[in-house]
């Protein structure tokens, strides 16, 4: 599987290691009033689909950059590859 | 930070030696270097144009782009990953460059001293292709001069700057792991020469 780096172009995916889905990036916010409710919906509650699927993978023996890969789970095309920070600052998450 | 001299201690080269280890095979020399000071430099967020404005007064030249290395005067430097970089300079003349570094990009990037976190071994001579395609994922044989490629050789990441494709290449690996590290370089080499 070849992995599409935005900035370093294809990559082998053996260079990279999976974390999970990407949806981890959109952390609740701890002070809010169901915040534990939210918390538990973060941590224990995934979707498993049968198709496109977007993950966070890091290039550890890269760059070192986190990224958002969406892939198709039936097939192992994939179909975009983002640095996850640009993912990330673009819904607000970082300062 | 202050610089030592006269504490009549010998320093050693991270593969344990007093002098930096050189392997010679048929066309191909592998060299320890140990002469390099390293300092890694990182663009604080939303302060990346200063540092890059910066680091080109202090370098005498900008900071290379992504994947790629690039020298001016004494000073060389190499892209690690967004905003990061390694800065290098001979050791004898700039054993405080960290300082220096710092000094000049100020509160709009990061610096860290990094020279005794490495080592380092040139590679040197037509052989080189069939080396290191056997040690690392990465397409040298589609390099160019100038390439800076973070992989992995022996389980350890690694750098692997190019000074001309398939004649010159540093290699620069954990310090730690530095007797690993050679020795992959010199079992690759005997299973090729």
């Amino acid at each position: 599987m070849i992995i599409n780096h935005p900035i370093l172009g294809p990559r082998d995916s053996q260079e990279f290691t999976y974390l999970g889905d990407a949806s981890l990036i959109d952390r609740p916010d701890w002070q809010a009033d169901n915040a534990a409710d939210q918390f538990h919906d973060y941590l224990y509650l995934r979707d498993n689909p049968a198709g496109e699927h977007r993950e966070l993978w890091f290039h550890e023996q890269g760059d070192r950059s986190w990224l958002v890969v969406t892939r198709n789970t039936v097939t192992h095309e994939i179909l975009n590859v983002e640095l996850a920070r640009d993912v990330a600052r673009a819904r607000g998450r970082s300062k | 930070m202050g610089k030592i001299d006269n504490h009549g201690l010998k320093a050693i080269s991270p593969l344990g030696g007093h002098e930096p280890r050189v392997d010679v095979f048929t066309g191909l020399q592998i060299r320890e270097v140990t002469d390099r000071a390293l300092a890694s430099l990182a663009a604080r967020q939303g302060s990346e144009d200063a540092v890059k404005s910066a680091a080109a007064s202090y370098l005498g030249g900008a900071l290379p782009e992504a994947a790629g290395w690039s020298e001016h005067g004494v000073f060389a430097a190499w892209w690690m990953g967004p905003d990061l970089w390694m800065v290098s300079a001979p050791h004898d003349s700039h054993e405080l460059m960290a300082a220096d570094l710092k000094q000049a990009v100020g509160e709009a990037g990061s610096v860290v001293e990094q020279t005794d976190g490495w080592c380092r071994f040139d590679m040197e001579g037509p052989r080189c292709f069939d080396v290191l395609e056997r040690l690392c994922n990465a397409n040298v044989r589609a390099g160019k001069a100038g390439d800076a490629t973070r992989t992995s050789m022996e389980h350890l990441g690694v750098f692997l700057l190019c000074q001309t494709p398939g004649q010159g290449y540093s290699i620069i690996g954990p310090r730690s792991s530095a007797g690993s590290l050679h020795h992959a370089l010199v079992a690759a080499a005997k299973s090729v020469i």
